[in-house]
């Protein structure tokens, strides 16, 4: 891998070691822990969008179908947490192919469509069919493996993070291989792939499934960690929040994902204050940060360290 | 039998007048500039609170409050325009997208400040009891939206294939550059789209709040549906949009009248999936024309 | 020289007596309750009369002079009705805030998400959702409560009318939401003790605009009655269309429907609506012997003359949670698990806005049907029905 992303995971993994330490409340480390589960959706979207080039709207189907399956088999038919978890992410990756094979067809806005109509009616069904229907349903067993069960907040970060660390080593690779390279490609010209003898469609499938994936951990984690799940948490309004992170954190580059995460996630919690007109200040920082911000917080970042150090700016 | 059918089919049509009025906004815009407006539900939302705000609070005549609802939606539509898409140069379509989210979060943001939570109406545009037809009632402002829908529609497609300037923003989509090289100004076309898309928004929200009350969260879910109807009947396509947005209306009362209530909605999507899946670039856009915008 | 000095000093000692005397008023700490509202989001319209109630309650206690001279503090957070954002706001208010109990949420799903924290946190939480399973079952709620009366209650008073009327068969309309559902739960289960038959169930989305398929399917079935179970513009909505269809049957509302704010809204469609409403809707309609009586008329004119609205069944929840919080804090002061014991068991024949409260080891929420009137709409107006 790269200089600058070897950099990175050290300072990701600095970062995470030392934030309990600093500040133990359970408040940040929770703010922490849902920029976490964020995170791992948001690193899946970013490929799909930055790297493959494909919109999705229906990441919340997916976090949805990851967080029921999994609270399901473990609450009532009794399976093993890690093997619930892992069941989960089948599903979502048999769902994604299901939905990939005729959706990746479409482009543009008809593609963002079609993923925020399976995000949809994913949730109609399970506030129709869902066990506990739109009120949900509670006592999801906590995260435990080989008999040791994690309750406190400070575990839960810890795992909740470390599997962001793993995911994105797994991410960065897989972006500096061949396959990613071919996405990169895929992404500037299908045509021009196409002529060459790649699978295009197959290569956008596979990302797709991957992102599903992604989104199915995080859901199944957001499960077992606050144990209580409703319809209402996986709804489009949560697709777009997703998108948001991607967009806000710089879409040409996987580590905006983690950022943008962060400070969408944070950024409610420090508004707080503002009480009634939380929602506006909230839309007025977007709107700004988005329109001054436009490549996303990481690579105006990486522009600026680049300068700084007297090279001449890459441009993506 | 029949009734009950009728009963059905009316009230897909009244719901589906408001997702075609949306549904055309969308086109309005995207016509002009290929960028997907997703404010264009808060336009609805601001139609019929400002209609309230005129006509109730301030008590105005009807067609003042009419007028001014019309140049208060056109107002947004321009600072909209001006403040947060003129400002970017060449920018990336998916950030405009976010963008427009953005804004739309802002406007829902004044709007609960000002109308707080709680839903409004007023009367309908005629009283009168409602129309019986084979036993159905359709009531007297659905037959206000249906008509004011289809005067829309008409009144557009005289602007957008008569008129010069409606030509001229349908040209701005096609290619932006070629538009400048005959003269077209551009910019001021890309503004004018975000005002009429506005206008045709709140006209919908206008007609829409005697029957349906208006909050100030009714936005997103209106931009979803007719978004929803502008792609099943194809970006661009003003009839199309019509069409679709009638379809999902029609479709999700039928399936609440014959299979379940609680599907209405999944149904609708399916069959919008479905219609993708065929026609990839919707019902009445072809593929060919596809590949002629920019996204 | 001297001299000047002489008179500062004085002055200054002057000030600081002065000082010390009146500012001592408030010396006390304050006591520190969390109360978690839906401010915004789609659960608004429950969030904001709660949060109105705490600032005004808090207003009035800190002006008569505390709670034993304590001043109340009230820490509002915005749920967005969200339950992610319940359960942050909640870690919130217990670590960083250190707060004696939490009042609220708004929604049934925030509550549920929060019973497991508030338990481990050992603070009680007084929740102003109605869903049955937030304190039930009893064994695994022993830190948590609730205000609004139970679905059951109201499914109850509503049937045992119906049954005086003769009404057998129903068609039931409901929301699909968690309030929509709760109460569609609990009308199916009730059903058959009165001898009532469902003859059709429909459900419609929070932010629908039509309902006249749903209600023409209800009339087809051959119901007698239609009850929907919605709160916020659907309940209007359900309203107007009952009444263009000129559906020929009666239409029963949940105890959601409770507001003038519907009436006016609903219009003239509203004539003949039947709900069950706790008193302090109706509270100029009730006896002045009432226990609620005097209670509701104080709390009900205060809210009007401060925010210029009613407060509603909603706010009329935090108002109970409030003050029942309140009057622990007054009698076993600023422990958690002392608060809760009283709550538990010291609040029996306890007059509030939601009815009269019985709680205990078995029923943390002490309300039965007994809390409603069963009220009709006539000229605009309640009107207790017998």
């Amino acid at each position: 891998m790269k200089k600058g992303d070897a950099s990175a995971f050290l300072l990701l993994i600095f970062l995470i070691a030392v934030l309990p330490i600093f500040s133990g409340s359970p408040y940040t480390l929770t703010v922490g822990i849902f920029s976490g589960i964020n995170a791992l959706v948001a690193i899946g979207l970013c490929i799909l969008m930055g790297y493959a080039g494909q919109v999705s709207l229906g990441q919340a189907g997916f976090y949805g179908i990851g967080a029921y399956v999994s609270s399901v088999l473990s609450v009532h038919a009794g399976f093993p947490l890690v093997a619930s978890m892992i069941a989960a992410m089948v599903v979502a990756a048999f769902a994604a192919a299901v939905l990939a094979v005729p959706a990746l067809r479409l482009k543009g806005h008809y593609l963002a469509v079609a993923t925020l109509g399976f995000g949809e009616i994913i949730n109609i069904v399970l506030n129709e069919w869902g066990p506990g229907g739109p009120s949900g349903f509670g006592d999801i067993p906590p995260f435990n493996l080989l008999g040791y069960t994690i309750h406190s907040t400070t575990g839960y970060f810890y795992l909740i993070w470390g599997l962001v660390v793993v995911v994105m080593f797994f991410s960065v690779n897989l972006l500096h291989s061949r396959t990613g390279r071919a996405l990169r490609a895929v992404h500037d010209s299908e045509i021009a792939c196409n002529a060459m003898g790649l699978d295009v469609a197959a290569l956008k499938i596979k990302v797709f499934i991957l992102s599903a994936v992604y989104a199915a951990l995080a859901g199944s984690l957001y499960a077992h960690y606050v144990t209580f799940i409703s319809p209402s948490s996986f709804s489009l309004f949560y697709s777009i929040l997703v998108l948001m992170m991607v967009i806000v954190g710089g879409i040409t580059n996987v580590w905006g994902a983690i950022i943008g995460a962060v400070v969408i996630t944070v950024l409610p919690e420090l508004l707080r204050r503002f009480e009634e007109l939380d929602v506006l200040v909230y839309g007025l920082i977007l709107t700004v940060s988005l329109m001054f911000f436009r490549k996303g917080l990481v690579p105006i970042l990486i522009e600026k360290i680049q300068k700084l150090r007297g090279f001449a700016v890459v441009k993506h | 039998m029949l009734t009950v059918f009728l009963q059905f089919l009316f009230s897909g049509l009244t719901v589906g007048a408001v997702y075609a009025l949306v549904g055309i906004g969308f086109n309005i815009t995207y016509n002009a500039t290929s960028i997907i407006n997703l404010a264009q539900g808060e336009f609805v939302v601001i139609g019929g609170l400002m209609m309230w705000f005129f006509s109730e609070s301030l008590k105005l005549p009807f067609f003042v409050s009419v007028v001014l609802t019309i140049i208060t939606a056109g107002l947004v539509g321009l600072l909209m325009e001006r403040l947060t898409i003129k400002p970017l140069k060449n920018p990336d379509l998916l950030l405009m997208i976010m963008i427009t989210i953005a804004v739309s979060i802002v406007l829902r943001g004044v709007l609960m400040f000002y109308f707080g939570k709680d839903p409004y109406v007023y009367p309908a545009f005629t009283e009168g009891e409602p129309v019986s037809i084979y036993g159905a009632i359709i009531q007297q402002q659905t037959l206000w939206v249906i008509g004011i829908t289809g005067f829309c529609i008409i009144a557009l497609f005289f602007f957008f294939k008569k008129t010069i300037i409606g030509k001229a923003m349908l040209a701005c989509a096609v290619n932006p550059t070629a538009a400048q090289l005959v003269g077209i100004n551009v910019s001021r076309m890309v503004m004018l789209s975000f005002i009429l898309s506005a206008i045709v928004g709140a006209i919908g929200g206008m007609a829409i709040t005697p029957i349906a009350l208006m909050e100030y969260d009714k936005g997103p879910m209106l931009a979803v549906k007719g978004f929803c109807a502008a792609i099943m009947g194809g970006l661009g396509s003003n009839r199309g949009a019509v069409l679709g947005g009638f379809i999902i209306g029609i479709l999700e009362s039928m399936t609440a009248g014959y299979i379940h209530s609680g599907l209405k909605d999944a149904v609708a999507l399916i069959i919008l999936l479905l219609i993708l899946f065929f026609k990839p670039a919707g019902l009445f856009v072809s593929k060919a024309m596809l590949q002629l915008r920019k996204y | 020289m001297k001299k000047a000095t002489g008179t500062l000093f004085v002055v200054l000692v002057a000030a600081l007596s002065v000082f010390l005397v009146f500012g001592n008023a408030f010396a006390k700490e304050p006591y520190k309750i969390g109360a978690l509202f839906a401010v915004t989001g789609p659960a608004s319209f429950l969030g904001e009369p709660e949060k109105n109630t705490a600032l005004m309650l808090q207003e009035q206690i800190n002006k008569a002079g505390g709670i034993n001279g304590h001043p109340l503090e009230i820490i509002i957070e915005d749920t967005k009705s969200e339950e992610a954002t319940a359960v942050l706001s909640a870690k919130k208010l217990i670590e960083s805030d250190k707060v004696l109990a939490i009042i609220g949420p708004s929604t049934t799903g925030e509550s549920m998400a929060l019973v497991p924290i508030l338990n481990t946190a050992a603070t009680p939480l007084l929740s102003c959702a109605a869903g049955a399973p937030i304190t039930q079952p009893v064994k695994d709620r022993a830190w948590i409560f609730k205000t609004p009366q139970y679905d059951i209650s109201a499914v109850e008073a509503i049937y045992e009318y119906m049954k005086k009327q003769s009404i057998s068969k129903v068609g039931i309309i409901t929301i699909s939401t968690g309030f929509g559902d709760a109460g569609k739960k609990a009308l199916l289960e009730m059903a058959p003790k009165y001898g009532i038959t469902i003859v059709a169930e429909e459900k419609y989305g929070p932010k629908d605009s039509d309902m006249t398929t749903q209600l023409t399917k209800i009339k087809a079935a051959g119901a007698q009655a239609v009850i929907n179970w919605s709160v916020g513009p659907g309940q209007v909505v359900v309203t107007k269309n009952w009444q263009a269809l000129k559906m020929g049957i009666p239409l029963y509302q949940s105890h959601g429907w409770g507001s003038k704010k519907n009436i006016e809204l609903a219009g003239k469609a509203a004539e003949g609506v039947i709900a069950p409403l706790g008193r302090l809707v109706v509270w100029d309609k009730i006896p002045d012997k009432h226990p609620q009586k005097a209670l509701l008329k104080k709390y009900t004119q205060d809210y009007e003359a401060k925010y210029k609205s009613e407060p509603g069944t909603f706010g009329g929840h935090a108002y109970d949670s409030i003050m029942m919080i309140v009057e622990a804090l007054k009698k076993v002061g600023p422990d958690k698990k002392k608060i809760r014991d009283y709550v538990e068991t010291k609040i029996q024949k306890w007059p509030g806005t939601g009815g009269i409260f019985n709680m205990s080891p078995e029923d943390h929420c002490g309300l039965d049907k007994t809390a409603f009137e069963m009220v009709v709409v006539k000229n605009g107006d309640w009107e207790i029905l017998k």
